[in-house]
């Protein structure tokens, strides 16, 4: 694999709730490397778990599909696409307003967009109705200022 | 999870211990549920000193049951 970045890693899940720890958990692993802050560590475990669940209830619906993850370092900066082939996102401005949910009766808090927005940098929703959603989400690693 | 009841105070505690995500969340709240119609408490509370990790799923399970 031929990359433009610093770094790059490929990862794809099935579906299953069960799959969001890992999908997590690797992702900052691979953070890892860029000597990141326990809270910048725990920010991206959020917004990937916020991403992959969206995946699984909203874009498949429960069903099984393939969600794919894509990580790039560059420079400071951490790159994380979480893309699924599931039915898509009618409105993406209402989709991202807080509480909003389609899935109430989930009990779900309809927070899952806001946490990423502010969890990290830059986020970026592109999605096609029966076709699929991408979500870009970038980090920015501080220098540690320690060393 | 821990789960303890003051009969005297009729207070509920539960201390979670596990990461709060979606694939977890669905079996605490079943816990959540059984011990509260099980008790019928005054009062409940959740500690959350042992979370490591808690997503959306977690808030939608606190602003739901409140």
């Amino acid at each position: 694999m031929k990359t433009k970045y610093d770094n790059e890693m490929n990862l794809e899940v099935l579906s299953k709730s069960c799959n969001e720890a890992f999908a997590r958990i690797t992702v900052a692993a691979f953070a890892s490397q860029l000597d990141p802050t326990i809270e910048e560590i725990s920010d991206i475990k959020t917004a990937v778990s916020e991403a992959v669940t969206n995946s699984i209830i909203h874009g498949y619906e429960n069903t099984e599909g393939i969600i794919k993850i894509n990580c790039k370092i560059d420079g400071r900066n951490l790159i994380i696409e979480i893309s699924d082939t599931g039915k898509g996102i009618e409105n993406i401005d209402i989709a991202k307003e807080p509480l909003y949910t389609t899935k109430p009766e989930l009990e779900r808090s309809g927070m899952g967009f806001t946490i990423m927005e502010s969890f990290m940098d830059d986020l970026k929703i592109e999605s096609i109705l029966g076709l699929g959603t991408k979500i870009t989400m970038t980090k920015i690693i501080k220098e540690n200022t320690l060393n | 999870m821990n789960v303890n009841y003051d009969k005297e105070g009729k207070l509920l505690k539960f201390e979670i211990t596990e990461e709060i995500d979606h694939c977890k969340v669905e079996k605490i709240k079943r816990r959540v549920d059984n011990e509260i119609e099980r008790y019928i408490p005054k009062n409940v509370i959740f500690d959350f000193d042992k979370v490591s990790f808690m997503d959306s799923a977690g808030i939608g399970m606190l602003i739901r049951k409140i």
